[in-house]
């Protein structure tokens, strides 16, 4: 068994190259070196191989990303050639609209609670599990079963349960917690929390599984060594275990965070087009389907999404630059602190 | 783990016999922890199915109960109703034609990549690197606008194509750390044996990069199984519902009848659990291979 999860990973230890910097360092090492120059045939090789998906690619990635920066300077609906410029006209309404603002604060409190709700958890959970103990990889199992499930059904499933009159706030009824029940979707102090409560279930596994990756990773020995030196099981996990999970923690984290800022399915099934901005769950996502598309103004979508972009960006190198730079220096130990 | 390996090899055919007594403990408790943890994960996928088997007076007297008597009303009706198997088999096309063409075409540029000595080989894998950075949500309005300047509105091909594109970068970078561990020796050998590199493709290449292929095709699958975004902007027409969007249809159309859209619901998450089930180990092994190596 964990020989196949073994060998499923590149025998080099490799792992993703985070974009913008880190690509071409790790294709330093050319496997051959037989003959300086390359022969026609060689070429045509090439060539083959890398055309078609680098064309579908280009097409249908990087060609979108640049139109969506050029239309973001037109208004238009969507029809014909737009032709209406104005400029940064779109990106001015945008910055002073106030619903975009509270999208934004939304998005920036799912990136936090994301990271401080599911981080913790997931590393107890993680180091847990880690222990030898029966049904292991049935729990493994288990717990990514959220993470596999469509965002649909779990959005279509979870609203059921949590209307008014729904499965969740019978059961806390019947366990005698009903002045635990609630309006969990509709009322504005509350949404935004059973939005993270989704959240944290949904995607909890995915973390869990990628810390306990990395705990098997942590070279036996050293725990052995602690052991002999006498220290506690919680000493060996403050002082050990987390400094060399470092890491791991690091790279999970910044695929959360750039995925909080991008959430948009969840929210838009339970709360739909309308009701998420009064719920207090709208996402900068959600926000640019429906002032653009929905509401007939692609240009001004197309500018959301713009936005939505580089802020994603701007998030994305900040993190690189300040916490992931000492992992791609080599730095094991950087420490939880 | 310690006392284990101390004790003598015959012992350790058997569990050990007593354990200490705080260890036994930690041991509940971490049991305790497990299960609460497995009821909690899977509460609400269970309240779907068993929803599914009870009648809509029963859910609304009494939402977090079990069925009195075990309908299969509602799951017949769906599964004899012509629109689910129309968005099972709108999906499958969808995310097999997706997967298929992911893994070739990932293949064949992730080789060129790892195998070849070219000028804008790091150029090129810097390119896709930086497609991570690129979420559809992005070019979500672009791209429903050249999907229906290409004529492909309503049709699988305009949600098949751009997913095949999203999905491409995180196939490259993980498929040319493997393609890239298979050692010049046995190139070199095949080369000597009269190999061309494109049969050293085939008969090498391919079969010792399978892990890693599979690993690639299931998260495109279920990338694309799940894929709900794109199919809301590119598919309109009932006929062409990918099963997300039926699911969400369903909801709205039935929503009084939640009975039968609970039904639906976990009849349209099946396939993706089963899937899952098949190759948890993959999938796993996978993900935690893709984000950490």
């Amino acid at each position: 068994m964990t020989s196949i999860s073994e060998s499923s990973r590149p025998a080099n230890g490799s792992r993703v190259d985070l974009p913008a910097g880190g690509g071409d360092t790790s294709v330093s090492s050319p496997p051959r070196r037989r003959r300086r120059g390359l022969g026609w045939a060689e070429r045509l090789e090439i060539v083959a191989l890398t055309g078609p998906a680098t064309i579908v690619f280009l097409a249908f990635v990087m060609f979108p990303v640049a139109m969506a920066a050029y239309y973001g300077f037109f208004r238009w609906e969507g029809y014909g050639v737009p032709t209406d410029f104005i400029g940064f006209q779109n990106y001015i309404t945008i910055i002073k609209d106030p619903i975009f603002h509270d999208a934004l604060k939304h998005n920036a409190f799912i990136v936090v609670m994301s990271l401080v709700l599911q981080g913790p958890a997931a590393l107890l959970l993680a180091l847990l599990m880690n222990r030898k103990m029966r049904g292991q990889s049935v729990i493994r199992v288990l717990i990514f079963v959220p993470y596999v499930i469509s965002e649909v059904v779990v959005g279509t499933g979870w609203s059921l349960m949590l209307q008014s009159a729904g499965a969740v706030n019978d059961a806390l009824e019947k366990i005698g917690l009903g002045f635990l029940a609630n309006e969990w979707l509709s009322d504005p102090d509350i949404a935004i929390w059973t939005l993270m409560l989704i959240i944290t279930w949904k995607y909890i596994g995915f973390a869990v599984i990628i810390f306990l990756a990395g705990l098997q990773g942590i070279p036996q020995e050293i725990y052995e060594a602690a052991q002999i030196d006498g220290a506690s099981y919680w000493q060996i996990q403050r002082r050990i275990t987390l400094p060399l999970l470092g890491p791991t923690i690091r790279i999970w984290a910044f695929l959360s965070m750039i995925g909080s800022l991008q959430l948009f399915d969840l929210v838009y099934i339970i709360w739909g087009q309308y009701i998420a901005s009064t719920a207090g769950t709208s996402t900068m996502a959600t926000y640019m389907v429906s002032y653009g598309r929905n509401a007939g103004s692609f240009g001004y979508g197309n500018a959301v999404a713009v936005v939505l972009f580089l802020i994603s960006l701007v998030c994305a190198l900040t993190y690189q630059r300040f916490v992931l730079r000492r992992d791609t220096e080599g730095a094991v130990t950087g420490g939880a602190r | 783990m310690a006392a284990t390996s101390v004790a003598p090899p015959l012992a350790r055919k058997r569990r050990p016999p007593r354990q200490h007594g705080a260890q036994r403990r930690a041991n509940a408790a971490v049991y305790a922890v497990a299960v609460l943890l497995i009821i909690v994960m899977l509460a609400p996928v269970a309240y779907i199915i068993i929803g599914g088997f009870r009648t809509n007076a029963e859910i609304t007297t009494d939402p977090s109960g079990f069925p009195r008597v075990w309908q299969v009303g509602n799951y017949v009706d769906v599964l004899t109703g012509g629109v689910f198997w129309q968005q099972v088999l709108n999906s499958t096309i969808a995310a097999v034609t997706t997967t298929v063409a992911v893994v070739a075409l990932g293949l064949m540029v992730s080789f060129a990549i790892a195998r070849y000595n070219f000028r804008g080989r790091g150029a090129l894998y810097a390119l896709y690197a930086a497609g991570l950075m690129f979420p559809m949500t992005v070019a979500i309005t672009p791209l429903y606008i050249m999907v229906r300047s290409i004529g492909l509105m309503n049709k699988l091909g305009g949600v098949i194509l751009p997913q095949i594109a999203f999905a491409l970068p995180v196939t490259v970078i993980i498929l040319v750390p493997f393609l890239r561990a298979i050692p010049t020796e046995l190139q070199e050998a095949a080369a000597i044996d009269g190999c061309s590199r494109l049969g050293f493709f085939w008969r090498m290449v391919l079969p010792l990069s399978l892990p890693g292929v599979i690993t690639v095709g299931i998260l495109a699958f279920i990338g694309s199984w799940n894929s709900y975004l794109l199919p809301l902007f590119i598919l309109n027409d009932d006929a062409a519902y990918t099963l997300p969007l039926g699911v969400q249809a369903f909801a709205s159309r039935y929503s009084v009848d939640t009975a039968r859209v609970l039904a639906f619901t976990s009849l349209a998450m099946l396939p993706a659990l089963a899937f899952f089930s098949l190759f948890e180990r993959r999938i796993v092994g996978g993900l935690t291979g893709a984000v950490k190596g």
